[in-house]
């Protein structure tokens, strides 16, 4: 039966994590839908289509859909679900919010931040915050998978799937009021080939403006520790770890943080992880491939320098 | 208004568990154990909601062995007013944790549902989420902060982009993220006087819920473990190891 992907989007543009998803929807079948659920967002449908191993996009344009409301968005996915066997959909706000809401319905398991397809039932996922890797079969008849996008390749794009339109309109009790979305001209968190991430070493906000010159030198994007999130430094959305974002660039830069474990579950799986920090004990020495012991605020400019000499 | 706050006990958060050598599940014996984080923090704002008048009642209830009676003190000991232990061996998924507590809901009529947005065990981030799905109530997950507004909660949520508001009718569903507020630390006195609030202990059975199995846990293992690499003398030769052995920048 086919696998149904929800796809994720701001209604203006595919998220690249959407060609994650559908990376590991290949893993378990050929016949891949995307849901794009949305307002005005006939431009995101577009996109999907033309992912590689997508064989039709669904399209729900309606302005109930606007905000991705779990409410109603569960329920448009229910209506769905008798067409497919598996529901997707990446472990991000939205996919989180929304996939526990359709398992319920349908009186089903939701496996969270799948890492690895090993068969059509069975995953592996981390837990303890990366501590351990459980691997789970699932013995419902549907499974509603929640995926970790860094754990999969983006698929290629060169696909031209068809479309369809689905007309039901379900509205949502829940009412969105605003958002305030953090504006950045640098690449995003969950698909930066390079992070630079600050901690409560960094001191102040102001302080930030320094990783960002060394962010901007590398072309990289910027992140955070909880500390640093907490003490005001930055906001909510930079914040790396078990309950922040979870990343893998091919390289992660942490400056000032100190490596507690719930700040490794976000990033230990970046392929060379770099460390500066003037505690030679610092935890975060034990997972990193290059270490500095150094005051950040003399070897962040330093370093600036160095990579624009 | 009466708030319901579901809470689950979990290994400590600053303990690295470790798994058994039968690959069976992760080693917990013996460890210490806690009230999961974002369960206090749950616990916390329904105490700040009754003390600024807005709610009447806080119910605390947990799944789970009888240890749980400990963390259902220490939240009557925060603030919570009454426990309700639905007691079990078994080790539950989130689904089956969602019917119980629906079952509970059923009697309760709580007019707000305060869940942590995950255990930092299973790292689900589901129970909430399905709760309300089974109860049909609307829901704001991942809230930073929470305002009563008349008979509406007006909620702001940690989303990828920044943060977002939703209003929703009451009764409605609740997860909080880590920024919602800095729970409070129970005093002596409070925790005496927790040890008298009432504590009730029910069976599954009692709540005539039938539970399946959904998922089967095949194995546990370690994750690739990362090993130590090099200390560096200066920023040149960091810049030199980046440029010319791992070819990142
Ligand atoms: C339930 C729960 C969930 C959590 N989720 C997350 C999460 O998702 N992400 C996360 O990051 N944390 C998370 N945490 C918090 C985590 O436990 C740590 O408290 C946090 O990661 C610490 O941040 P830090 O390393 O910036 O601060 P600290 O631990 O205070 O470390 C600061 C470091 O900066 C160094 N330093 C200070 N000044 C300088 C200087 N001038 N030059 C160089 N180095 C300097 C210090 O030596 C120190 O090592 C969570 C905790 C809990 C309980």
């Amino acid at each position: 039966m086919a696998i149904l992907v929800l796809a994720e989007h701001d209604n203006a543009s595919l998220k690249l994590d959407t060609a994650k998803v559908v990376t590991a929807a290949k893993a378990i079948g050929t016949e891949i839908h995307v849901l794009v659920a949305g307002h005005e967002c006939a431009a995101v449908a577009a996109a999907a289509q033309q992912l590689d191993g997508v064989t039709r996009v669904l399209v729900a344009d309606a302005a109930a859909y606007q905000a991705h409301l779990a409410e109603n968005l569960a329920k448009l996915i229910l209506e769905l679900a008798p067409g497919y066997e598996h529901i997707l959909a990446s472990a991000s706000s939205v996919g989180k919010d929304t996939l526990p809401r359709v398992a319920a319905l349908l009186d089903v398991a939701q496996i969270s931040e799948v890492l690895q397809v090993l068969s059509g039932d069975t995953f592996v996922r981390p837990i303890y915050a990366g501590n351990a890797m459980a691997k789970v079969q699932s013995l419902d008849d549907k499974k509603v998978l929640t995926v970790r996008a860094s754990a999969f390749d983006a698929t290629a794009n060169g696909g031209n799937a068809g479309l369809e339109t689905i007309d039901k309109v379900i509205e949502a009790r829940t009412q969105f009021v605003s958002q305030s979305l953090t504006v950045s001209e640098r690449p995003e968190l969950g698909n930066a080939g390079i992070i630079v991430s600050g901690g409560r070493g960094m001191g102040s906000g102001e302080n930030f403006a320094m990783l960002e010159a060394l962010a901007d030198s590398l072309g990289a994007a910027v992140g955070a520790s909880r500390a640093a999130v907490d003490a005001g430094f930055v906001p909510n959305d930079l914040q790396v770890g078990q309950t922040g974002k979870i990343v893998a660039p091919d390289l992660y830069i942490a400056v000032g943080i100190s490596g507690a474990i719930q700040h490794l579950a976000g990033m230990k799986d970046s392929k060379v992880i770099v460390a500066i920090n003037k505690d030679p004990e610092a935890p975060i020495f034990q997972i990193a491939d290059y270490g500095l012991t150094a005051d950040l605020f003399e070897a962040i400019p330093e370093l600036i320098a160095a990579i624009k000499a | 208004m009466k708030v319901l706050v579901p809470i689950k006990r979990v290994v400590d958060a600053n303990v690295k568990v470790r798994v058994k050598a039968d690959n069976s599940n992760v080693d917990t014996a013996n460890l210490k154990m806690a009230l999961n984080p974002f369960c206090e923090i749950a616990v916390e704002e329904a105490v700040r909601l009754k003390e600024a008048g807005s709610a009447s009642e806080i119910v605390v209830v947990s799944i789970g062995s009888k240890a749980v009676q400990e963390q259902l003190r220490t939240a009557m000991a925060l603030g919570a007013d009454r426990a309700i232990h639905i007691e079990t061996d078994e080790e539950l998924t989130p689904l089956s944790i969602a019917k119980l507590l629906k079952a509970v809901q059923e009697k309760e009529q709580a007019q707000l549902v305060i869940f942590g947005k995950q255990s930092i065990d299973g790292d689900n981030n589901q129970t909430g989420q399905m709760f309300a799905a089974l109860t049909d109530m609307p829901q704001a997950t991942f809230a930073s902060e929470v305002k009563l507004e008349g008979d509406s909660l007006l909620v702001t949520r940690e989303v990828d982009g920044g943060l977002q508001t939703l209003k929703l009718p009451l009764p409605a569903v609740v997860t909080t993220d880590l920024r919602l507020n800095e729970p409070r630390y129970a005093s002596l006195p409070n925790i005496m006087k927790a040890k008298r609030k009432p504590l009730d202990v029910m069976a599954v059975a009692d709540l005539g819920v039938i539970l399946k199995q959904h998922v089967k846990l095949l194995d546990v293992t370690p994750p690739a473990q990362r090993t130590a690499g090099v200390m560096l003398a200066s920023v040149a030769e960091l810049v030199e190891k980046l440029r010319n052995e791992a070819k990142v920048i």
